[in-house]
């Protein structure tokens, strides 16, 4: 968190100097105020982590856009053919995010992606209960949305 | 080159939002309908507040762009999750493709309690967490 709000102050600090207050030129400036953080990141304790978890973050909405435009895909090609190649049902989803903002992240980024809505946590915050439409290859589901949490549990931890 | 993928993401979103609603008319069940609305369109509008940020270049136009952009990610899944589990619990009918359903045999009807099916050897050694609900 202080290397975010560092970055910021560097960005800001470098619109001002070089006079120049476009939305260009802060992305250039928060740019090279990553590239200082990361060069100083050994020698400061407070920023440790900071500058491997951007590229993770850009990894991560790479991922999502990729997953998002496939399902979507699969999802048009079903409505707009007349028989149903769909399969849909509930299934459960043991958890791996502990704290409540943890579940809601991975709960909302589930619901994001077509094919998969998030419908209800259990009582004792272990099992997500997720409707699919796509239920032919459970395991290779399962394993997508694994993979996912997997994703979105590592930018908070 | 710019022209041409604004008109793309335009015309894609568009379409996009086209399946939305035709989703809503053909398919068979609430919760299959709110997969259609929700991320056909959520996707529609955002390619669409692209090519508006592409097509002005401005910062301001921009920034708000961005912004509807961060809104609608925010807010579409949460409108889902909550019109989905409502009509589940409501007891809207499920498609008789339906598959399996896992939440059926947990969920109590009368006292609305949501067991994970997990708790058979954990219950005994479960230690209390502070994200416990009271």
């Amino acid at each position: 968190m202080t290397g975010a709000i560092w970055n910021l102050l560097l960005g800001l600090a470098w619109v001002t100097l070089s006079g120049d207050f476009s939305g260009l030129n802060l992305v250039v400036g928060l740019v090279f105020g990553y590239i200082a953080l990361l060069l100083i990141e050994p020698q400061v304790e407070a920023l440790k982590g900071y500058p491997a978890r951007i590229p993770r973050i850009l990894g991560f909405i790479g991922f999502f856009i990729k997953e998002l435009l496939m399902a979507n895909l699969k999802v048009g090609f079903d409505i707009l053919t007349p028989p149903w190649h769909m399969s849909p049902g509930v299934i459960a989803m043991p958890l791996a995010a502990r704290t409540e903002l943890e579940i809601t992240m991975v709960a909302n980024l589930i619901s994001l992606t077509p094919g998969t809505l998030s419908l209800d946590v259990s009582d004792d915050r272990k099992v997500l209960y997720i409707h699919a439409m796509f239920l032919d290859d459970e395991e290779e589901l399962r394993r997508n949305l694994k993979e996912m949490e997997y994703r979105a549990l590592e930018l908070f931890r | 080159m710019i022209e041409f993928v604004k008109g793309t993401f335009i015309i894609a979103g568009a379409l996009l939002m086209l399946l939305a609603s035709l989703g809503i008319l053909r398919l068979p069940d609430l919760l299959t309908r709110m997969h259609a609305t929700t991320k056909a369109a959520a996707l529609g509008v955002i390619l669409i507040m692209l090519a508006v940020a592409m097509h002005y270049a401005e910062v301001g136009v921009s920034a708000r762009a961005f912004a509807i952009i961060v809104f609608i990610l925010m807010t579409a899944p949460v409108a889902a999750h909550v019109i989905g589990r409502a009509g589940y619990f409501v007891g809207s009918k499920l498609w008789s493709g339906t598959v399996k359903d896992e939440l059926r045999p947990n969920y109590d009807p009368l006292t609305h309690e949501l067991k994970s099916g997990m708790e058979s050897i954990e219950n005994t050694q479960r230690q209390p967490r502070d994200t416990d609900p009271d």
